[in-house]
Order: structure tokens, then sequence, then C-alpha cells
């Protein structure tokens, strides 16, 4: 694979909320504007740049049998760092994130990405991994604390664009709404790369986890196999 | 092999399909119908005494929900299941559930929310999982709760556009449970007008007395069947009426909670939804009596005053496993124990 196919896998092909639906805890709960998706995307983007970097340099010397925990302290190290730094010069934004700065540790992105790729890459790969990774979450997170904030609260990055006569849905800065909204733009996000298979000529199928026989509500896809 | 010619001649005229082979002339349409039927004279008290705005209200709802249904088949490529009538019978229960004074904005958000994302998106009728119907009720609770809460006295034909705001009984009654102050100083309607529908409330909420008689003409139509709305009522007044009787001064009488609020609306028209509820009688019940429970533990000791849509929308998403786990034994089959101790080897 080459070096410009592994950065750019992680802003489409692989992005990591709409194609992997991995990290979705982070995604879900502190989307509520675009501010707060960007600062948490950065900061995850930073955590999985220097793990990536330094799990690649260290995946010779650790030993296969304790690599998760080894892992894991490497991870913690940096996000103690970004928790810090955010907690000494974005007060602000560091209190609206709360307690999901330290939950970057648990981010299954950082450890996935840790196992699968840069445990066994070159440094040089593993950087690019990280950065293609981390710019895909952020761009996914600051897109769904767009559609958030303008609709649950009336305004972009924090200007009112609305106008004040816009009475603002609360439910969209509320749970449900991250659910609804990350739900549609997944939908759309299927459509357009239908398109695109139709439009090469390929076979077009769902990802597994998004593809509507395989809910769990019917399992229609379960059924039909076993008869 | 050698077959004689007039049995062949016979067969022939015989007409050989596949069951069933006897229609009742029962389709979609003819259901939606006679449920909109039914809903005419719990319609006409809510306009009665609300007047002009619930109409405005009324009109736009259904409007806006079929032009959203007719909307939605022609993005997604679908042939157009406007004429089905059950996008028009969505937005009367949607107008039901609002108040009638909404602003137009609010309605006709409700019906995109109502057949966009309550239905459409699952594939149209008899793929949605939730009552449409609620599920934009209850986006527009959590979304405008001011303006889903401000209810209009009633005050019969002549209402203007500029009518008085009151709060619902129930409304009143956590409110004054909030403030410490005892049941008895709040000022409540007596049976006979709850039964007739004087008092604040959405469409929907008010006569109670109308609905029940649409309720009994569906059941005489065999559209819907009593183990829900029975179930609903009785578990409601069970649970209620063991509170009031613990404590009177906190906890209304169970029959103040069975025709105020949604409850009747609820339990005949919108819990019996033939697509979100369960097809076994057995599960019919089991559906009834946890929709009843899940609103008296909401009416009784929950945030909200009301709880009739959450109920119904809860016990909407648990129907799978309802039906899963109220499959009727096939004939001949053994039956199935609970706890088995096997014997032997």
């Amino acid at each position: 694979m080459t070096a410009t196919a592994v950065f750019f896998r992680g802003l489409w092909k692989e992005n990591p909320i709409f194609r992997l639906l991995l990290g979705l805890c982070p995604t879900l709960a502190v989307t509520t504007s675009v501010v707060n998706g960007l600062g948490m995307g950065l900061a995850s983007t930073f955590v999985l740049l220097c793990s990536n970097t330094m799990i690649s340099l260290l995946r010779g010397f650790i030993p296969r049998k304790v690599r998760i925990p080894a892992y894991i302290v490497v991870i913690a190290s940096f996000v103690t760092i970004v928790d810090l730094v955010m907690h000494g010069f974005f007060f602000e934004l560091h209190r609206s994130l709360g307690l999901f700065i330290p939950l970057i540790v648990v981010n299954c992105i950082i450890l996935g990405r840790a196992e699968a790729f840069a445990s066994r890459n070159p440094l040089r790969l593993s950087v690019l991994d990280g950065l293609g990774m981390g710019l895909g979450f952020t761009a996914g997170l600051a897109i769904l604390g767009g559609v958030r904030e303008l609709l649950g609260s009336g305004s972009l990055l924090g200007i009112p664009v609305l106008g004040a006569d816009y009475p603002p849905a609360l439910v969209m800065i509320l749970p449900p709404g991250a659910f609804l909204t990350l739900g549609l733009l997944l939908a759309g996000m299927n459509k357009l790369e239908q398109r695109r298979a139709i439009r090469a000529g390929e076979a077009y199928a769902p990802p597994r986890e998004m593809d509507c026989g395989n809910c769990v509500l019917c399992n229609l896809g379960e059924n039909l196999r076993s008869e | 092999m050698n077959t004689p010619v007039k049995d062949t001649v016979s067969v022939q005229n015989l007409i050989v399909s596949a069951s069933p082979h006897v229609h009742a002339g029962q389709d979609v349409r003819a259901v939606m119908r006679d449920v909109l039927l039914a809903l005419v004279p719990g319609v006409l008290v809510g306009l009665w005494f609300f007047g002009l705005p619930a109409l405005v209200v009324l009109l736009l709802s259904v409007g806006g929900c079929v032009a959203c249904e007719w909307a939605a088949c022609r993005l997604l490529g679908r042939r157009s299941t406007v004429g089905d009538l059950s996008a028009a019978l969505t937005g009367v229960l949607l107008a039901m559930n609002l108040p009638s004074g909404s602003p137009w904005w609010l309605v006709l958000v409700g019906a995109v929310v109502a057949i966009g994302l309550g239905k459409a998106i699952y594939g149209g009728l008899g793929m949605n999982p939730f009552n449409p119907a609620l599920v934009a009720r209850v986006f527009l609770l959590i979304s405008f709760p001011v303006q889903m809460t401000r209810w209009v006295v009633p005050r019969g034909p002549g209402t203007g556009f500029d009518a008085a705001t009151g709060a619902t009984p129930l409304g009143a009654v956590k409110e004054a449970i909030s403030l410490g102050r005892p049941l008895t100083a709040v000022d409540l309607p007596g049976a006979g007008d709850l039964l007739l529908g004087d008092m604040g409330g959405s469409l929907g909420e008010v006569g109670a007395a109308a609905l029940m008689l649409g309720g009994f003409y569906l059941l005489w139509r065999g559209i819907i069947r009593w183990q829900i709305p029975v179930g609903f009522i009785a578990s409601l007044v069970v649970v209620t009426g063991i509170a009031h009787a613990a404590a009177p001064d906190r906890y209304l009488h169970p029959l103040i909670h069975v025709l105020s609020g949604g409850l009747i609306l609820g339990a005949f028209f919108m819990a019996t939804d033939m697509v979100t509820s369960p097809v076994t009688r057995r599960g019919m019940l089991v559906f009834g009596v946890g929709c009843g429970l899940l609103t008296a533990v909401i009416r009784l000791w929950g945030g909200y005053p009301e709880g009739v849509s959450f109920a119904i929308l809860l016990m909407n998403a648990v129907t799978p496993l309802i039906d899963r786990y109220t499959r009727p034994r096939v004939f001949g089959a053994p039956r199935r124990v609970l706890f088995s101790v096997r014997r032997g080897s």
C-alpha cells in the first residue's frame, strides 16, 4: 500500500466514524457544537499521532503477551499531556468536554490503530495512518457538531446564523439528536457510495453493520440464512 | 396415462391457486377508513371546545402528512401510498396530540418527522417499529417544550386565535406536588367535565366519552381487540388506585387518571396500531399491561405530567420481543416447558 493511500484511507474509505463506526461514545456525546467536535477531534488526533509513533518505534521491544497493557500505558501518557495542556490553555473547552478527554484512553480507534497498524508497520506509514485516521475522525465530529449546532441552537461556531426568530430544536443538542444526525449522515454516505459503485459498474453491498437485513430489530438476514 | 377425456376437461375448468381462497374484502384503505370514522366524534368534540385554531392545526397536520407521504414515495422511488389513507390517519392523530393553538411551523415539523423519520425511513407502512404520530409528538415535546405545553383553555366554538392558556389537570397536579402543596389546593375539573372534555389539553386529550365511542366502534368492527385497551386502562387503574389509597393527598383518584390526559386516545387509537403492536392476543395483553404500568409510573413519579406517549413508544420497542415469546404453539407440537429437568442420558 502506498503512503498516500494509507493517509487518505482514514478520510473516506475507512473513516472511523462513518465507515468503521468506531469511537461512537465521544462521537455521540460531545458533538453538541462545532467547537466541541473540533476540540475533541484534534485532541484525539494528537494522541493517535503520538501513540502510533511511539508504538511503531517500540514494536520490536514490546512482548506480545503484554502488548495491550503496554499500548494503554503509552496512550494514557499522551492523554494525560493533552488533558493538562487543555486544562491550562483552553479552560472553557476543557470544561465542556469534561470527562471525555480522559476517556480518550479507552477510545477504540486509538487502541485499534495501535494493534492493527502501528504495531506491525514502519514509522513513516504509522505516522501517516495516525494523521489520516485522526483527521477523518475530526472531520466527522465537526460535521456532526455543525449539523447539531445549526439545528439545535441556530448558530455555527457560536455565531447566530438562523436569526432570532428561529426556534431552536432542543432535541438536536440532546442525545437523541446525535443518533438522528449520525443515522441520517450514514444513510447519506451509503447513498453516495452506492451511486459511485453503480457508476463504476461494481456490485454494491452496504457494510454489514448498516445493512437493513442484519438489523437486530427483525433479524431478517439471520432468519433468511437459517431457513 | 390413459386418462378419460371428460376428467381432463373438468380439471381444466378448475382454477388452481394458493390459499387464501376467500377474501374478507378488508385492506389497508378499509381499515384506515374505519379508524378515521371512529375518530370523528373525538375530533368534533375537540373542534367544539377549541374552535377555529384547532381546525387550522388539524388541516395543516393532515395536509402536511399527506404531502410528506407523497414526497417520500417519490424521492425513494416507491409506488405512491397516499391513497391508502394511512398518512391522513397519522395526520389526524398527530393533530390530536398537539395543543390547539400550535404555530404552523410546529405542526409541519411534526408532519415531516412523523412521516419521514417515523415511517418512510424504515420502508413505509408496515415496516415502522414505532407509531409515527407518537414519534413526532415526542420529538416536538423534547425539542419545543414551551410551545408543546401552551395549553388553551376550552371556550367553546367561539374561541378565537387569542385564547387564554392554562395547565392540563395532570400538569397542575404535578406542579402542585413539586411545590409541596396538597392536591386539595388544585382546582380540578369534575368527573362530568372530564368525561365531556371541558378542560385544558391537546385536541385528543379532551372528550373522553366521544373517544370511547369511537373505540367501541373499532371493537365492534373487529379492527382492534379488547386486550390492549383493557390491559392498558386496567393496569393504570390498579397502580394509581393503590397509590391513591395509600396517600390520597398526593395521588389522584384513578378515575381522574383514566379520564384525563391522552389515556383514552392512547389506549384505543395509538397503542392498538396494527403495525407496532403484537400480533397474538396474549402478546396484546402483555403490551397493554406494560403500557399501563409505564404510564402510571411516569405520571406518579416521573418528571413529565403525562406519560402515555412515552409508555406506548417504549412498548413499541419491545413488541418484536413480545411476539417472539407469545408465539402460539403449533398444533400437535409438544408443549414448551420453561424449566425442564433432563432425565436419563
